[in-house]
């Protein structure tokens, strides 16, 4: 296998992503199996080929600096899990 | 403190500055200061799930603005980058800014020091998103995250590791405060962070080619602290080496109130931002064209002005230098010339001098200074025409700061206007000279000192308000 | 009446033989009665009774356009403001988007009704509708097989005739693949011709809404509504739409046809091949021309598209964090917990899987490996079908290996399910066009032709398969049971 069970915990610490104990071990196969078709890749030499971002060459359309959108604070809060006096409430922040 | 050896310092800022556009960065959220909490965050500045960023004109305008003042390269392409990682006061779970390629390349600042001029370079300046606030008042032993500063449009200045003192940093920074303040592309208000500083610090032994380990500190938001925290990094890395230790790359966060740096582990532990170009945006392309418009709004520059000050205006350093630290300063210097006709060494020590004694009482600048250039050019014509004297004029000034009246009105209320007539000048002093024969005796004995004493009495007499060089002229005549 | 194209059930509001709440109120009966298919994750039946109501107001007083008082439903990822959009995750269950999607607007605008919202993969991944929190939508054709994904609700819902249009997104497939599977016509446009915004992302790059309906002329009419530019996504492209109706009326004689060898390879089913085939001679038939064409990189579409759709994916749901929206754990113990927790428990497995993936393929390290090198092969790709559409006016081949599988056949095995998607990815790695057209059937399953253009000609598409439509009657056929 590609991969290893500690680098699937790295990778889902770094994606913030909980992963009950007993899966890690078909998530390492799965993603071991989707890395080995990866390596396909591999086979087309591509030096010197501008990596392609986007499917339009085009480029990016400016905004003029206009300011159109008003308080929809009690639209948007309705939506929230948690909040008070306006503010989105989580666990201690700490820095 | 004394150490055991020379050790050089090698510092380099990263400068926060908010760019003084209207709306976001990519949304048309208003971007001003103090308001309710949320009430300036949109549904794209929130991330809610299907928005889409659209890049502000204004903003890009700007960053080229700040890249030509610098005479840095502009990108002809540049790219916006997701910048990724989790924050509560990150609402998308990544920073939408430029990495491989920023709007603005490899720059240089003049900075003065001792007396000579330094040549700091910049690395390079780029467009990103600011982030929310968390509050930490405690709501129930939970953080409160207000996102209405999310999405406000930044220019990360970064320098090259030039700086070799604090105090070249300071002045780097306060160089930099100047410009984007000159250029209107940021108000530079550090209470409010819209102007911040990150600066990165290592020591190395006098002579030692390689830089040492740095270390980033962060949330440096005042001249004073600046100068402050990187002195206070430098001492504690040489002290660290002294004793055996070692530097450990890492961020810490200064602490005003405490004086002191401490370690930000919650940055530290996973630092992989994955960075990689946004595929909701595409490459903001800088024709020539464009950059042809922006050169054409350029203003004049401080270092192109405090030159032009000196020429055209015959100042002082000392005066040039203080009357270009701000475009408003410099325009109003420029407008009380214009307006008194006066000769501009009067316009400027009367700037420097009671003008800006009075704003710095009053903790005004002179942007929202009550006294306008036109009542001060009043009374600078009034000291020019000799209807007062310059020590009466700065007691009109005072009253005209009060009260908000024109010259003309303090001077004619108070009855200020200096006494020219010779008749009532004469009278007066042949009071004087009859009244202190003692001292005319002395002063024909060859006494010289006396005669200010006869000044004194006659300016007394009359209230200040006679003309200083007419009573010379008539008590030298009188006392022969 | 539901069995009536838009054109016809347009023509039947304003002559009065029907109205837009009778038209409505039959589409509601008929959801509920085959409420089995689990097609609509939210049906909201008071509000489109209220707009057909308006909608009949309108027709009376002839303000009114061709979608007028016509009811359709939308895929479950573009945002209605007020109506759960869950994107088919139990992260959005309880999200009640506060904003329209810029699609969801323009249909509103034109006066259509909407149904409800209609059953995915969960946040579009996957290719047999299995990975929806609220469970896998039924294949009206053969009930134990899928219906394809990411669109199946909207595939299963024109299908079985429960409502007259869908929208639907692709990204890799996601609206031709279920459409074939479906027996349906689905047409994803060029990548920035319909507005993103409010289309809750998937893969950026890659992601395109598109019209989902009974044949092209119904696809029309709906795409009409659909494209055009949107100053709020900054992909979308400034470019005139054309008449997409008119244009279904232009002949095909000399049309050139390009078959890529690529999509005739091993992996393709004998019988979907002879199907595909027979529709090919029918081209020929009417005039076509046919060339063998080869587009050498397409075998590495699907690597190149496991790897930039992951990666886009993995950044694109960092918001899910449990603070402003969405999913959040009880309890959490700090910052960490409540991010991890909230997205350990709103995500399904899949969803974590390409969120897993795409950080690795982003990280330290592997960027330049996996991100750039799938980036310089999607260029390739792209190139190869540069070369071959200045040859040709349009590619034709499958749009899926198989008919629709089975439910449970697929979905423990990612690698076979990735493979079902061969023929349809590399077009989103393109950005170009393609549709799906009902081309026949095995074994009683339909299957699907596809038809590739070159950028922006949706309006050559939408004529092809209605050039085809008009001398065949697949797409006319209803599945046993919903006539």
């Amino acid at each position: 296998m590609i991969l290893t069970a500690e680098e699937v915990k790295k990778i889902a610490y770094l994606a913030r992503l909980g992963i009950e104990h007993q899966d890690i071990e078909s998530y390492t196969q799965d993603l071991s199996n989707v890395l080995d078709l990866m390596q396909q890749m591999g086979k087309t030499g591509t030096e010197g080929v501008l990596p392609m971002a986007h499917p339009m060459d085009q480029v990016q359309r400016l905004r003029q600096d206009l300011v159109t959108e008003s308080n929809g604070r009690q639209n948007f809060q309705a939506v929230a899990p948690l909040v008070e006096e306006g503010l989105y409430l989580v666990p201690k922040v700490i820095e | 403190m004394e150490h055991s050896q020379q050790w050089d310092y090698v510092i380099g800022l990263e400068i926060h500055a908010q760019l003084a556009t209207q709306s976001k960065i990519f949304s048309g959220a208003a971007t001003a200061y103090g308001a309710e909490p949320n009430t300036q965050a949109c549904a794209v500045d929130l991330g809610l799930p299907g928005v889409l960023p659209v890049l502000n004109e204004q903003a890009v305008t700007m960053a080229v603005k700040f890249g030509m003042a610098i005479e840095a390269e502009i990108a002809p392409y540049s790219v916006f980058a997701r910048k990724n990682y989790f924050y509560p006061d990150l609402p998308k779970g990544y920073q939408i800014s430029q990495y491989e390629l920023p709007v603005v390349g490899k720059g240089h600042l003049e900075i003065e020091v001792d007396g000579g001029t330094k040549r700091i370079g910049i690395t390079r300046a780029h467009l990103e998103e600011d982030a929310g606030k968390s509050l930490h008042e405690s709501f129930h032993g939970m953080s409160g995250i207000d996102l209405n500063r999310a999405g406000t449009p930044l220019l990360e200045i970064v320098s090259e590791p030039d700086l070799r003192s604090a105090k070249e940093a300071v002045a780097y920074m306060r160089k930099l405060h100047e410009l984007v303040r000159y250029l209107g592309v940021c108000d530079g208000n550090m209470q409010e962070g819209s102007f911040r500083c990150d600066a990165n610090v290592s020591v190395r032994p006098g002579g030692q080619k390689e830089f040492g380990t740095r270390v980033e500190i962060k949330n440096i938001n005042s001249f004073k602290f600046v100068e402050k925290a990187i002195n206070h990094e430098i001492e504690r890395q040489i002290e660290l080496i002294e004793n055996g230790g070692k530097v450990v790359q890492e961020t810490r966060l200064y602490d005003a109130n405490k004086d002191e740096t401490r370690s930000m582990r919650s940055k530290e532990e996973a630092n992989d931002y994955r960075y990689f170009p946004d595929p909701d945006l595409l490459p903001v392309h800088i024709s020539e064209e464009f950059k042809e418009q922006i050169k054409a709004q350029l203003p004049e520059l401080p270092d192109a002005k405090k030159s032009r000050f000196k020429a055209q205006y015959g100042l002082d350093d000392e005066n040039a230098y203080i009357l270009t630290s701000s475009r408003d300063l410099a325009d109003y210097f420029e407008a009380l010339v214009r307006a008194s006709s006066c000769e501009s060494k009067l316009c400027a020590n009367w700037m420097t001098g009671d003008l800006m004694a009075a704003l710095n009482k009053a903790d005004l600048d002179i942007s929202t200074s009550p006294m306008q250039y036109e009542r001060l050019a009043g009374l600078l014509i009034r000291i020019d025409d000799q209807t007062i004297s310059g020590k009466i004029a700065k007691q009109v000034f005072e009253l005209m700061w009060q009260s908000g009246a024109t010259a003309d009105a303090v001077i004619a209320g108070k009855g200020l206007k200096q006494i020219t007539d010779t008749g009532a000048i004469e009278a007066i002093i042949d009071k004087i000279i009859a009244a202190n024969q003692d001292q005319v005796e002395q002063y024909r004995n060859g006494k010289d000192k006396v005669f200010g004493f006869f000044v004194g009495q006659v300016m007394k007499e009359m209230q200040g308000k006679a003309n200083p060089a007419e009573v010379n002229k008539m008590l030298k005549e009188k006392l022969q | 009446m539901h069995n009536k194209s838009i054109i016809e059930l347009a023509k039947g509001l304003r002559s009065k033989a029907f109205s837009s709440v009778e038209l409505t109120q039959s589409f509601l009966n008929r959801i509920k009665k085959h409420e089995h298919l689990n097609c609509f994750i939210t049906v909201i039946a008071d509000a489109a009774l209220e707009s057909a109501k308006q909608a009949d107001a309108g027709i009376s007083s002839g303000a009114a356009n061709l979608l007028t008082g016509i009811p359709l439903a939308h895929k479950d990822i573009f945002c209605t403001q007020g109506v759960l959009t869950s994107c088919g995750s139990k992260m959005l269950a309880n999200f009640n988007a506060p904003y329209n999607a810029t699609v969801v607007e323009q249909l509103n605008h034109a006066g259509a009704v909407t149904l409800g919202k209609l059953n995915m993969d969960e946040f579009a991944m996957g290719s047999s509708n299995e990975t929806s929190y609220y469970g896998c939508v039924k294949n009206p054709w053969h009930t134990s097989s899928v219906p394809g994904g990411s669109s199946g609700g909207s595939a299963v819902a024109v299908a079985a005739r429960l409502t007259a249009c869908a929208t639907g997104t692709d990204t890799g497939g996601s609206i031709r693949q279920p459409a074939a599977f479906c027996g349906i016509t689905g047409l994803k446009p060029t990548y920035g011709r319909v507005s993103r915004y409010g289309m809750i992302a998937y893969a950026s790059s890659l992601d395109q809404g598109g019209p989902m309906a009974r044949s092209a002329e119904d696809a029309a009419v709906l795409l009409q509504a659909m494209a055009g530019f949107d100053s709020k996504d900054s992909t979308s492209v400034d470019r005139p739409v054309p008449d997409y109706l008119s244009g279904l009326s232009g002949a095909i004689k000399g049309l050139k046809i390009g078959l890529p060898k690529e999509f005739f390879g091993d992996g393709l089913n004998n019988e979907v091949a002879s199907v595909i085939d027979r529709a090919v001679e029918e081209f020929k038939k009417l005039g076509a021309v046919v060339k063998d064409v080869s587009m050498p990189n397409l075998e590495l579409a699907i690597p190149a598209y496991y790897v930039i759709a992951p990666a886009e994916c993995s950044s694109n749901l960092s918001r899910f964090d449990g603070v402003r929206f969405g999913h959040r754990c009880e309890n959490p113990r700090d910052l960490t917990d409540l991010f991890t927790r909230s997205r350990g428990e709103g995500f399904g497995k899949e969803v974590k899987r390409r969120i897993l993936m795409g950080t690795y393929a982003l990280s330290a390290g592997y960027f330049d490996a996996y991100y750039i090198k799938a980036q310089q092969i999607r260029r390739l790709i792209s190139e190869d079908f540069n070369n071959v559409l200045k040859e040709v006016d349009c590619l034709m081949g499958p749009v899926a290996p198989t008919t629709a599988f089975g439910i449970g056949e697929k979905i423990g095995n990612p690698i076979e399910m990735y493979l079902s998607d061969i023929y349809t990815i590399a077009i989103n790695l393109a950005g170009l066009p393609a549709m799906s057209v009902p081309a026949g059937f095995s074994d009683g399953k339909p299957v699907g032709l596809q038809i590739i253009g070159n950028y922006f000609t949706e309006d050559k598409l939408l004529n092809i398969a209605h050039q085809y439509q008009s001398v065949t009657d697949w797409h006319q056929r209803i599945p046993n049971g919903f006539e």
